[in-house]
């Protein structure tokens, strides 16, 4: 949904400034993992609000349900169950998109407007821009975006952009029992993620820290991690995810350069003719071969 | 219909058409990839129908070129292999490319420019179907490392491929009375006497 007109930071595939003279507030979603009872009121409220009902999935015989992100299902707890020091610690986290300030999806996606960053730092997929190629996915660092089997539009969380533009929290900050996830500016976030922290660390949690990757220019849904050393325990968290060099070359680099190397052939071929001018057949062969005729 | 009936038959009809099939899916394929390209080529997806259309043909229009190619790639094959005579050409070609050719070495049905020509595009051709496959994921589904990977072998692969193939058709175009042979497969004598004076020997016995 195309909101928020003036409030946009970078836009898909375009290379001429988004209209973005208001100044907006950066926000963020923090995910308290410590505080987490894996209730997925947060995987409801998502559904709820954003009018998605994926289908009935299967028990694979762990508490994960369902068992990935899909078009249909944009955010989903996953359970780690790890061993530290002798004691099994349930590790919960709620994945989905972590809104990144330098976003993968966007520097790959093709399409202009299919993806959006609000200057609020909310990165939202424009379905109606999307042409279903996928490149969302291989820019991501976190594999998050969802082609839909439906309709073959990119599907993932948009931060509820719709919730926030009118100043309300998104449905699963909203919804969820314990306070685990909190909603506001970035830096109140910040702030309160220190005092969890804090709290961690006088619990024995001396690792305990905040998960605001910076590979990334940091992201706009943050994790408190009880051991912020080892994020990949939380289910393959990345530890230090980033966009892929390879996808910066080719949404990079190589995009001026092609376009300069092929004008070069072009014009180089223009002007060879101009200056060379036409090769020819020359007039004498022609004429020995009539004189060849006409014997 | 033969203009001059001493006209030399350079290319059959199905050769012909083959070669149309080749460079009709090359030019779609050419435009509609470098709107996923680059955003200044984007406008190029109204020519399809736009973004979604041109996402949903792109890939088979590369099937169709693939299989095109590799019929065309058989029936030249043989006379695209690389001899002494095609290397000296090749390393004399700065004076072909000034326009100086008359003391170039004999050439036979292709010279050495037009078969370096063959070989890099049959290699272009070779990579962009197997990186092309990995991002078709509408129906395949490989590991991410693979598809950007094969991102970016596609994308400058496809680049080299349309720098080769300007200079393919800029060669047709700069050397006089050779687009004819595209159209209805005749070139004269005195074009074949001139560029390609083995190949001239051979069909006419002179």
């Amino acid at each position: 949904m195309a909101l928020q007109s003036l409030d946009i930071a970078r836009r898909s595939a375009t290379t001429t400034p988004p209209p973005a003279v208001r100044e907006t507030t950066e926000v963020a979603k923090l995910i308290d993992v410590s505080t987490c009872i894996g209730c997925k009121a947060c995987q409801a409220a998502c559904m709820e609000w954003n009018d998605i009902r994926d289908e009935v999935g299967t028990n694979s015989g762990v508490y994960d349900n369902p068992a990935d992100l899909t078009a249909k299902s944009w955010t989903v707890m996953r359970y780690a169950e790890v061993e530290e020091k002798g004691r099994l610690e349930w590790l919960i986290r709620k994945d989905g998109c972590m809104h990144c300030a330098d976003p993968g999806c966007l520097k790959a996606c093709p399409a202009p407007g299919a993806i959006i960053q609000y200057a609020n730092g909310i990165v939202d997929f424009h379905q109606e821009n999307c042409i279903g190629c996928g490149y969302c996915i291989t820019g991501c660092p976190f594999n998050i975006p969802r082609i839909s089997k439906e309709d073959s539009k990119a599907y993932k969380c948009s931060l509820c952009s719709d919730r926030v533009a009118v100043g309300q929290a998104p449905a699963c900050a909203k919804v969820c029992p314990t306070g685990a996830i909190q909603f506001g500016s970035k830096e109140q976030m910040k702030d309160y993620a220190d005092k969890r922290i804090g709290d961690l660390k006088s619990r024995g949690y001396d690792k305990a820290g905040l998960y605001d990757p910076q590979g990334v220019g940091g992201t706009h849904v943050m994790y408190v991690l009880h051991h912020a050393d080892r994020p990949e325990l939380y289910k393959g968290l990345p530890n230090d995810p980033g966009i892929s060099p390879l996808v910066s070359l080719w949404k990079g680099f190589a995009k001026p350069l092609a376009n300069v190397a092929l004008a070069a052939v072009a014009l180089g071929s223009l002007f060879h003719y101009v200056t060379k001018g036409p090769n020819e057949v020359s007039k004498e062969l022609e004429d020995e071969l009539e004189k060849e005729d006409a014997q | 219909m033969i203009r001059n009936p001493k006209d030399l038959k350079r290319y059959t009809a199905q050769e012909r058409a083959n070669h149309w099939v080749v460079g009709i899916s090359f030019i779609l394929l050419a435009i509609s990839g470098l709107a996923f390209f680059h955003p200044a080529f984007w406008p190029m997806t109204q020519l399809f129908g736009g973004g979604v259309w041109a996402r949903i043909l792109h890939p088979f229009l590369g099937v169709l070129m693939a299989l095109s190619f590799l019929s065309i790639f058989f029936r030249f094959r043989s006379l695209n292999v690389m001899t002494p005579t095609d290397r000296e050409w090749l390393s004399r070609a700065k004076e072909m490319v000034d326009g100086n050719d008359h003391d170039m070495p004999e050439q036979g049905k292709y010279n050495g420019g037009q078969k370096m020509m063959f070989w890099a595009l049959a290699l272009c051709m070779l990579l962009l179907m197997v990186s092309g496959v990995l991002l078709w994921r509408a129906y395949f589904g490989f590991p991410v490392e693979l598809v950007r990977f094969g991102a970016v072998i596609h994308a400058a692969t496809a680049a080299v491929m349309i720098a080769l193939i300007m200079v393919h058709i800029y060669a047709a175009i700069w050397v006089k009375g050779t687009v004819r042979a595209m159209w209805y497969g005749t070139v004269t004598r005195a074009w074949a006497k001139q560029h390609h004076r083995a190949w001239y020997r051979q069909v006419t016995g002179k």
